[in-house]
């Protein structure tokens, strides 16, 4: 990047109604599209925009975010100077740890004040899209902005965001919680772009005013003394912070334009390797319309469904409208419809398990079903 | 340095001519097999397995894409403080450098790297069989053998016998006789080309070889039979389970079809032995609407609307509506035209089959093999498509 830029990928109280999916895990690293974790679309967007210095400000059940990003070598993130920093809470006071994220930015506030690069690219983990930064700077600089919020306008939003209504000129007038009574058709992607001083002078002047929050408080409320722009993201979005958000946008990666543009454009996502051999089809299986990760042995019918890294379909068995994660099993002559298996859940032989389009059914971890 | 009981030393500078087209700016270890892997993946794998860190990999022809892709080796997990993967090309020395000439010399002009490990024994591997084998237990072999040097051998069926090296051994898996490619064999067990030394004896047989005038320098050949001659103890390691030479269109073709049986000879998905590869980072396979997939292996990043039976398909390959892909192996990246029809083929990395053409047929037995980035049309099919 011709601009010095970091990122900071924010966990810190995410909005987060993944019931089961996230009892275990934080958002960040709930599994979604086939191989992935959520964390890995925009991390690989800001590898790919040329940042190569990141911290994940992680904040709790942060097990499997160490375990997934490692050293972060596999998003090309293991540098002698810069590279991935995973920054858990700081704090020696358990209590302190339920504060709001401007705490924990003040906490971290070594990392930005150690650090030469001018720009901070501040993002959550939940937008599933592929954006390159390099196009937000650059548009933070020529509106000389203090503050860009990259927004998406669209009609139909399976997730919860923020409301944002902007001027002519691009500047934003009102940003609303998505309970909120505006109506508007643009979304915050809640990624905000500023120059590093001007946060570290949020941080501080908000905390010292008693405050909690980053965005509600910090940015919120400064809409008329900062100039604050919204930069309009092209490309596919999708919004996983509900459960139904994450069954929708899951089912929106069968559709070939989304898996094409999504996967690929402006550059390719990243995430840790497994070695998994190719997928294998037996004889007298049937796969359509469905993605479907190495390391997948099927020999039943798979119909308009997502299967991670490992899944097993046995003879006879019929899986429809459905995500199964990674080493999931489906027993033979089994009918799994409209459900989310989460890890290492197996279905024995035999079983019926149907969710509904609008509610499909959840399993969690290690079930046996 | 510390000393190392055991290196490797993997011989990656074969030719492969017999692969035609498929080796012609690649060396043959390079070439792809399995839908996701290079030929080499599978001894580095073993390696990996076996507790081998420290790996001297030989290059000398067409190295540039071999280099890349092999890199500081870190797939395997062989990017280490104290050892690793280290690539040997041939070297300019004072005297003037020469090509390695042959398998024994090749590691001559390496004796240099063995002694810096100091190791007890040296295995000598290469870069061109498909096989999963434990050089530990192998090693565990030699020393209770007390061997010079073991020769891991394999049962091939007679009538390809004449084209290995073959040994006769006795009950205690003594070998009383080698012949290298012998034109009427007396024995059908095969030397896979694996061998365990003990350094020292290695090491000296390396300096009497290279002195000795009528030898062409190669272990099957010269070095091996006269250890032979000399009265050292050789011993056969007897190996039984899945090992190809994927030296020729055909067996390259069998040995990827072989992994499409409903118990394949050769397992892929063993949890405990993984096949290490540099990983492509492509999404889930995308099995669209009008697909229809049979007995066979597809990889991240394929893109299928047509049908595909029998065949082993490599990461991106797009196969547009109606056509259908048969008893074929295709190479990453291929594009595959509307109601375009391949009949047992390989087709190389990045070819361009266009709409409607058809290679092969159903009642041919003979392979066709399209060389990479070929553009195929109808009109030019006889033209640029080289038949085997």
């Amino acid at each position: 990047m011709k601009h010095k830029v970091m990122g900071v990928i924010n966990l810190i109280h995410e909005t987060d109604e993944l019931e089961q999916l996230t009892q275990g895990r934080c958002l960040a690293t709930v599994p979604f599209g086939a191989r992935y974790r959520l964390i890995d679309f925009v991390l690989s967007s800001m590898v790919n925009s040329g940042i190569s210095k990141v911290a994940v400000f992680a904040h709790t059940k942060y097990r499997s975010l160490m375990d997934h990003l490692g050293s972060g070598k596999h998003w090309d993130l293991q540098h002698r100077q810069s590279g991935l920093f995973v920054l858990p809470p700081a704090t020696d006071d358990i209590q302190e740890i339920s504060r709001g994220d401007l705490y924990h930015f003040y906490q971290q506030r070594d990392f930005f004040n150690r650090s030469t690069l001018d720009y901070v690219v501040i993002t959550r983990s939940h937008m599933v899209c592929n954006i390159d930064f390099e196009k937000v700077i650059q548009y933070h600089l020529e509106r000389e902005a203090d503050i860009t919020v990259v927004c998406k306008q669209q009609d139909s939003l399976a997730g919860k965001a923020r409301k944002v209504s902007m001027d002519d000129e691009g500047r934003i007038t009102a940003i609303q919680d998505h309970y909120g009574r505006m109506t508007s058709d643009i979304s915050s992607m809640e990624m905000y772009v500023m120059h590093k001083d001007l946060l570290m002078e949020l941080v501080e002047t908000s905390l010292a005013q008693g405050q909690d929050h980053l965005v509600r408080h910090a940015i919120f409320s400064r809409l008329d003394k900062l100039k604050i722009y919204g930069y309009m993201y092209e490309g596919y979005l999708g919004i996983v912070n509900t459960l139904t958000s994450y069954y929708r946008n899951s089912m929106n990666l069968l559709r070939p334009e989304v898996w094409k543009e999504l996967f690929y454009q402006p550059g390719p996502i990243y995430t840790k390797v497994k070695d998994e051999p190719p997928a294998r089809y037996l004889e007298n299986s049937k796969a359509t319309n469905s993605l479907i990760a190495n390391g997948c042995r099927i020999e039943g019918t798979v119909v308009n469904s997502i299967l991670f890294r490992g899944v097993h379909v046995q003879k006879g068995a019929i899986v429809s409208n459905s995500i199964i994660m990674q080493n999931g099993m489906v027993g033979e002559n089994s009918f799994v419809q409209h459900s989310i298996l989460d890890k290492d859940v197996r279905v024995e032989a035999y079983r019926d398990i149907r969710g509904a389009d609008s509610s499909p059914f959840l399993a969690g971890k290690r079930k046996i079903i | 340095m510390g000393r190392k009981e055991m290196i490797a030393m993997l011989l990656a500078g074969g030719e492969g001519k017999r692969l035609g087209v498929l080796t012609k700016d690649l060396a043959k270890p390079a070439v792809y097999f399995g839908g996701k892997y290079r030929i080499i993946d599978f001894t580095l794998s073993n390696c990996a397995h076996s507790g081998i860190d420290t790996v001297g990999v030989l290059t000398q022809y067409q190295p540039l894409e071999l280099n890349r892709y092999l890199g500081i080796g870190s797939p395997w997990g062989l990017d280490r403080r104290d050892g690793g993967m280290t690539i040997l090309p041939p070297y300019v020395k004072q005297k003037g450098g020469v090509w390695y000439k042959g398998t024994a010399n090749a590691i001559y002009q390496n004796m240099a790297f063995i002694e810096r490990y100091d190791p007890e024994y040296v295995l000598i591997i290469s870069g061109d069989h498909i096989y999963k084998m434990d050089y530990e237990l192998m090693l565990d072999h030699h020393k209770r053998s007390g061997a010079d040097v073991t020769i891991a051998g394999i049962e091939v069926d007679w009538k390809e016998a004449s084209r290995f090296g073959v040994m006769h051994i006795d009950d205690e898996d003594r070998v009383t006789a080698f012949e290298e490619k012998p034109k009427n064999p007396t024995s059908n067990i095969a030397s896979m080309g694996v061998y365990i030394f003990t350094w020292t004896e290695l090491q000296k047989y390396l300096i009497y070889d290279e002195a000795s005038r009528s030898s062409s320098h190669d272990f099957g050949k010269d070095l091996i039979p006269s250890m032979m001659r000399d009265g050292k103890r050789l011993h056969s390691y007897p190996f039984k389970s899945y090992w190809k030479d994927v030296g020729t269109i055909e067996s390259l073709w069998e040995a990827n079809m072989d992994l499409l049986a409903d118990e394949p000879p050769l397992e892929l998905a063993d949890p405990s032995w993984r096949i290490y590869s540099v990983n492509p980072n492509q999404p889930a396979q995308h099995i669209g609407a009008s697909a229809e997939v049979s007995a066979s292996l597809i990889t991240e990043g394929c893109l299928i609307e047509g049908e595909v039976d029998r065949s082993v398909l490599f990461y991106g390959v797009r196969a547009a509506k109606n056509s259908l892909i048969a008893e074929s192996v295709v190479m990453p990246n291929v594009r595959i035209g509307e109601g375009a029809r391949i009949y047992r083929a390989i087709i190389g990395e990045g070819a361009v089959i266009q709409a409607g053409v058809i290679i092969g047929s159903p009642d041919d037995n003979a392979i066709t093999v399209v060389a990479v980035d070929q553009y195929v049309t109808n009109d030019h099919l006889l033209r640029e498509v080289e038949h085997s």
